[in-house]
């Protein structure tokens, strides 16, 4: 069965985003055991499933046209969302070749690209964009590589310069995040961004993610799955905003939770960029209401055990501290006590 | 984890350019353009030679911006150890290989406001593929370039072509010799500088530039150790259950590979730390000769990089 594309969806406003039961299936649950802790949950970007997440490298899902529009209302209002320093073109290239060459090859009735040498033709059908240009020189597209690309790409991504055996913050889009700021982040090494973060320091987390990322290796990308809640299905949690969005943890109630509170999971994916030696990361984010995540029963008897058994360090670092007490009460009501089956998927 | 995924070239011409260096290019199997990679890269290049299978890292010295075909530049080493042999005497044009993707470990800083690129014989070749990125950039490089004899001068016309009085070329046949310290001393401020070529070569550069005053990061070398001959012993390897002998002309790394057992690897020369791994028990020495592992973890003796490094005694038990 082939993906139906939202054509109307908004993030926003009247929040008209509603996952399909398909959608739901393949919601990524970040509980892969009844109970939460950090890892270096890393493993190696390979295919999953037909019809999964991680089928291909770039997820193309039916909220396609929503999310790009969403950024774009974003990008209107604070360009700033948007950056890269000018000695990350040849990044920027990279990741432009990157997504075009697995978006056309893995979505070819939605994408197609066609080379003739360095004179490459972008067609994007759903979003009706046709370009002709010149691999490698700026010029020719609209957009810098990196913000014309990424207007077309579901999730946000920043791309990473390596020096002195660290990693510098130096060319981003990002428009979804979970209460960061890339233009406050700009210019930072993995161990600042990441700076915020509780116990994972401790955990020695971070030195280890990072050793692991310097030796990562072209064509062998790797992921991870890290989560948080969001009230509404909101994209742009951004600090840029915050008087906006963060009023809305206050308006939970037991009546409401279920529909307002959502479970927002990241799929991470790293490349290593062959041109400029530099690391992408990508961001893929997916929403899912606390109502539709207890339509499986074995993702709702797990969901409650995780999030009410959660270190309280998280709950305050997640934003959660309002309404999980909520969330969990609701949610006990599916949780019969019998154990779950391994892994993440639905039964 | 070893590269899952390598990549069948084909060696479509050899020479010899100098006495002792052969210069491969090498195509894909299978037509299709080879992955783009950055100036400074290498690959493993992964030969199988009648029972035993070597795996060399040489550095890519075709320009990033041509992806028809790879080139590497060989040195014949020492006789008893086979990969650079193997190359030399087994490797014919047509002949299959197999490569890894490329990997950079001696990448240019794109912050630099100048580039001081210093080579010493075969060290050139990263070199040749930084200069093509660097010569579509707008920051001022040099390439200092120093052979025993302008016969080993290899790829000297290549580089004098493309770059003009960019390159300096010394000859100590003809008692031209690199003056380090003058050189390092006379740089602007935000300058970068690498070093590739023989051990005393890159000591001295590091130590010069140190003295006068260079920041750690604008500091940058490679030298991959061939993994040196020793004694032959043997290795117990824990988790496998098995014990291997390391001969005297293998490196401990390759005996593991040799007896099925699946390490982690990246530059295979002691640069990268992939092949960090636990010493269990050790009765004897361990003869450390990567570039690794610190001062206090050699002496601890708890750690052992297999790619180049080699104990000696009567007992090794590894992590493996």
């Amino acid at each position: 069965m082939s993906v139906v594309f939202k054509t109307d969806e908004t993030f926003r406003d009247d929040f008209t985003f509603r996952n399909s039961p398909r959608a739901i299936r393949r919601f990524p649950l970040p509980f892969v055991e009844d109970k939460y802790m950090y890892s270096v949950n890393i493993e190696p970007h390979t295919p999953g499933p037909q019809g999964s997440i991680t089928e291909f490298q770039f997820d193309v899902d039916e909220h396609y046209i929503g999310e790009c529009k969403d950024r774009e209302i974003v990008l209107n209002e604070d360009p700033l969302r948007y950056q890269a320093l000018p000695h990350m073109m040849s990044a920027q290239w990279d990741v432009l070749e990157l997504l075009m060459n697995n978006m056309s090859k893995d979505y070819p009735e939605q994408f197609s690209l066609t080379k003739q040498g360095n004179r490459w033709t972008w067609h994007n059908r759903l979003l009706n964009i046709r370009d002709e240009f010149t691999f490698g020189d700026p010029g020719t597209l609209p957009r810098e590589p990196l913000d014309y690309i990424t207007r077309q790409a579901q999730g946000d991504f920043v791309v990473m310069d390596q020096r002195e055996g660290d990693f510098f913050i130096e060319a981003g889009m990002v428009t979804t995040p979970a209460d960061w700021s890339l233009d406050f982040d700009m210019g930072m090494t993995f161990k600042e961004w990441h700076g915020p973060v509780p116990l994972a320091h401790e955990m020695n987390v971070f030195d280890r993610a990072l050793k692991f990322l310097l030796n990562l290796r072209l064509n062998e990308p790797v992921r991870r799955l890290n989560w948080t809640m969001t009230i509404n299905p909101r994209l742009d949690t951004s600090p840029e905003f915050y008087p906006r969005w963060g009023k809305d943890r206050a308006t939970v109630t037991a009546d409401n939770v279920a529909d307002k509170a959502h479970i927002r999971v990241e799929l991470q994916g790293l490349w290593r960029l062959p041109r400029s030696n530099a690391i992408l990361f990508g961001i893929r984010c997916y929403l899912l209401s606390i109502r539709e995540v207890a339509t499986v029963p074995k993702w709702a008897r797990r969901s409650h055990r995780a999030l009410r058994d959660l270190h309280p360090a998280l709950v305050d670092y997640k934003g959660l501290t309002r309404y999980r007490d909520l969330a969990v009460a609701w949610l006990s009501q599916y949780d019969d006590g019998l154990p779950t089956s391994p892994g993440n998927g639905p039964d | 984890m070893s590269h899952s995924n390598t990549i069948q070239v084909i060696v479509s011409a050899i020479h010899q350019v100098t006495p002792l260096i052969k210069h491969f290019v090498l195509r894909a199997a299978d037509g299709n353009p080879l992955p783009a990679f950055s100036g400074g890269s290498h690959i493993i290049v992964v030969m199988r030679g009648g029972n035993r299978v070597y795996r060399n890292p040489y550095s890519l010295l075709s320009s990033p911006n041509e992806l028809e075909s790879y080139e590497i530049g060989v040195r014949r080493g020492d006789p008893s150890r086979g990969g650079s042999v193997f190359m030399h005497d087994q490797v014919h044009v047509g002949m299959t290989l197999e490569i890894a993707h490329p990997v950079n470990l001696f990448q240019r800083d794109k912050l630099a406001r100048k580039h001081v690129l210093l080579a010493g014989g075969i060290g050139i070749t990263p070199f040749i593929a930084m200069m093509e990125d660097l010569r579509s950039g707008a920051v001022p490089y040099e390439l200092h370039y120093s052979v025993r004899a302008p016969e080993h001068a290899a790829f000297k016309d290549r580089l004098t072509e493309r770059h003009g009085d960019r390159v300096t070329l010394y000859y100590d046949s003809a008692k031209q010799f690199m003056d380090i310290e003058g050189l390092l001393a006379r740089q602007p401020l935000g300058t970068h500088v690498y070093v590739c070529g023989p051990a005393p070569m890159i000591e001295r550069v590091i130590q010069s530039a140190r003295a006068a005053g260079w920041a750690e990061s604008h500091i940058h070398w490679e030298q991959f150790n061939a993994p040196p001959v020793g004694e032959a012993f043997d290795v117990e390897l824990a988790k496998s259950g098995i014990t291997v002998t390391v001969p005297p002309d293998q490196s401990l790394l390759e005996a593991i590979e040799g007896a099925g057992v699946d390490a982690p690897y990246l530059c295979r020369g002691g640069v990268c730390g992939a092949c960090k791994t636990k010493v269990v028990a050790v009765d004897g020495t361990l003869v450390h000769h990567d570039h690794y592992l610190s001062a206090d973890e050699k002496a601890s003796g708890a750690f052992i990089m297999p790619c180049v490094s080699r104990a000696t005694g009567t007992k090794l038990v590894l992590d493996l």
